[in-house]
């Protein structure tokens, strides 16, 4: 099965005053369509860098990145907008809705910039909100609603462009340990219909909910296991 | 790629969200552009109202009086002789009459004696004058008729009232038919003349009496100066075009008559329309410095927008980071927050042209001037308030654009 995420020799550089930050040192990896994997470690072990490359947001100083047939540093400003739009659906620790907006008008946000005609955008929001459970609430606003049910409406946008990849930044860190397993059960269930999930978390316990681990410290990939079971005989290390 | 229609909403939904900000910072665009369209509304209005008055005086029209004139501008008379005033003849007149382009030539007398009738007083302007004199000045008679050239020969005791003469000594009845009384003779009034109004310099042009010349030679001004002298002559040319040679073919003609020099005049001939040019340009100057002045405080308002603009991009940080992530492109988010400060500017410059014509109307209507608003005013406020939207939200909106998505997300 070709990987939907291609990383090889992905160095990042920062440089903070005289010193030099190796927040990637040189890190290889495949995800492959259908997976649902955590990369996990604790602060600074360049997890962060690595989403905000795998998300578009940012590009690797060396080495090369390609996800589904986009190769990530060498893409201008505009084509990574395109990307982000197209092929990566966020979900953010503190939800990131707009707070004038309602939980409908949220999920055809992405949909806005994609171009989509309003109707075709209603009805696929609506869709979607009734997929994550909330299609009793679609004209609530964001303030009006709990964390789980703030998240779960953010999930909706994640998958309002169809993504290709569903990319979450400590998806329950704002939610009280049930409503993160909820919230967790729910990215299970869209990664059984279909959907490649990658979580990016400092908890163990939230990636053990996925299938499989990928730990980072200082810039390196230390381990990269099935969950549950052996580590992975391609992981390079 | 973001709709136009999705734009929209976008920007009119930022703008609803606080709209006390938004009203304030429009504020600054209504009170600039309401002052520029006032003002050039008022400066357009004076501008009117002095090329209407000294046209009234007559178009095409050159004035040939006794005297020459100063560089200074003063008239001065013929240094020696002590005749200075009376340079002017029936014979110059005749003369002019032959002269190319020219299409009326009347000659006049001015006194002043006091009118009486009805019991009353008036001291009006008299003119003796030729029935060419209604011609050359553009004049009209109103009621009754202008008398003719063999009433004017025979310097019958006859006369025309100016509308003024006429309101103050009949004012209840017709005065075609009645008789007044001048320097002791007895005149019949056999018209009344239109109503000029005020002339450019700030003359009633309709307190003045018509008589004919002959009369008011022999019965009135007396026997002061020669029988055949004209204390000014009025001579209407076919064409504006054709004033300018008139003129100089008039005082070239003078000169050989009067044996004058050019330099030693006797006489002046005044071109009206290049008055009226002169005038027309002293208030256009004016208008466009106060059109000036009410530009600085658009600037102003346009600076205002700018602040405001500035402080929504900080405090949208993290909205402009998520839109971003969702896939905004640069050019969605300099369009969104451009169209925010142009809409902003724009609704501005609307109101403030209501406002403006609303405040040129009572300012035209207080100084009885003419209201001149033309709808090159109203898109030139449009227009401008615009520009200024663009102008003073574009380095808001490019700071917004350039936003690093990673930062703003992270901003709290």
């Amino acid at each position: 099965m070709a990987s939907l995420i291609q990383a090889r020799d992905l160095t990042k550089l920062y440089r903070m005053g005289d010193e030099t930050v190796h927040a990637l040192a040189g890190v290889n990896f495949d995800i492959a369509r259908g997976e649902y994997c955590a990369i996990v470690g604790p602060s600074g072990s360049g997890k962060s860098t690595l989403m905000n490359i795998i998300g578009g947001l940012d590009t690797p100083t060396s080495g090369r990145i390609v996800i589904a047939g986009n190769d990530i540093g060498a893409m201008a400003d505009d084509d990574l907008a395109v990307f982000r739009n197209q092929t990566i659906g966020f979900v953010f620790q503190s939800f990131n809705l707009l707070p004038r907006m309602t939980a409908l008008e949220n999920v055809e946000l992405p949909m806005i910039y994609g171009g989509i005609a309003p109707k075709e955008r209603r009805e696929r929001a609506a869709a979607l909100l009734e997929r994550v459970g909330l299609g009793a609430r679609m004209t609530h606003r964001p303030t009006q609603l709990s964390g789980g049910q703030q998240q779960r409406v953010a999930i909706a946008r994640a998958l309002a462009g169809n993504p290709a990849l569903i990319l979450a930044d400590e998806p329950t860190g704002a939610l009280d340990t049930n409503t993160g397993k909820e919230i967790l059960a729910l990215f299970g269930r869209l990664n059984r219909e279909g959907a490649t999930v990658v979580l990016v978390t400092h908890d163990h316990e939230v990636a053990a909910a996925t299938k499989r681990t990928i730990e980072m410290r200082d810039g390196h990939i230390v381990s990269d296991r099935i969950n549950g079971g052996t580590p992975r005989h391609d992981a390079h290390l | 790629m973001m709709r136009t229609s999705d734009l929209i909403a976008s920007a009119s939904r930022a703008l609803r969200s606080n709209p006390l900000r938004s009203a304030l910072t429009a504020l600054g665009v209504i009170i600039g552009v309401a002052s520029v369209v006032a003002m050039v509304a008022l400066g357009a209005g004076a501008q009117a109202q002095v090329e209407r008055s000294i046209a009234s005086l007559g178009s095409n029209l050159l004035i040939v009086v006794p005297g020459a004139q100063r560089s200074g501008g003063g008239v001065r008379a013929q240094a020696g002789g002590g005749m200075g005033w009376d340079t002017l003849t029936m014979d110059d007149a005749e003369a002019i009459v032959q002269l190319e382009g020219v299409v009326a030539v009347a000659p006049s007398q001015r006194a002043r004696t006091q009118v009486i009738a009805n019991g009353l007083n008036w001291n009006p302007q008299v003119e003796g004058v030729t029935p060419d004199y209604l011609v050359a000045r553009d004049w009209r008679i109103a009621s009754g008729r202008m008398f003719d050239e063999t009433e004017e020969r025979q310097a019958r005791r006859i006369v025309v009232l100016g509308a003024t003469v006429a309101n103050e000594l009949f004012p209840n009845i017709e005065p075609v038919g009645q008789t007044v009384r001048m320097n002791g003779g007895t005149f019949e009034i056999v018209g009344v003349l239109e109503s000029k109004g005020q002339s450019g310099f700030g003359m009633d042009q309709d307190d003045i009496v018509l008589a004919p010349l002959t009369t008011v030679k022999r019965r009135i001004s007396g026997r002061r100066g020669r029988a055949d002298t004209v204390s000014q002559i009025s001579v209407k040319a076919e064409s504006e075009d054709a004033l300018g040679t008139l003129q100089q073919d008039v005082e070239t003609l003078l000169r050989q008559r009067h044996r004058t020099r050019e330099g030693e005049d006797d006489f002046t001939v005044q071109n009206l329309s290049s008055i009226t040019e002169a005038a027309a340009q002293t208030t256009q100057v004016f208008t466009y410095l106060l059109g000036g002045i009410s530009a600085v405080s658009l600037l102003v308002g346009g600076i205002g927008i700018m602040n405001i603009m500035l402080v929504s991009v900080t405090e949208r940080t993290r909205e402009i980071g998520l839109r971003k992530a969702l896939g905004a492109r640069q050019g969605d988010i300099l369009r969104q927050f451009g169209l925010e400060a142009v809409t902003l500017s724009v609704a501005g410059g609307i109101i403030g042209l209501i406002i403006g014509v609303a405040g040129a109307w009572l300012m035209t209507s207080l100084f009885t001037l003419p209201l001149v608003i033309s709808g090159w005013h109203a898109g030139l406020a449009i227009g401008f308030s615009a520009l200024v939207g663009v102008l003073f939200g574009a380095y808001p909106a490019w700071r917004a654009a350039k936003l690093d998505p990673i930062e703003a997300l992270r901003r709290e």
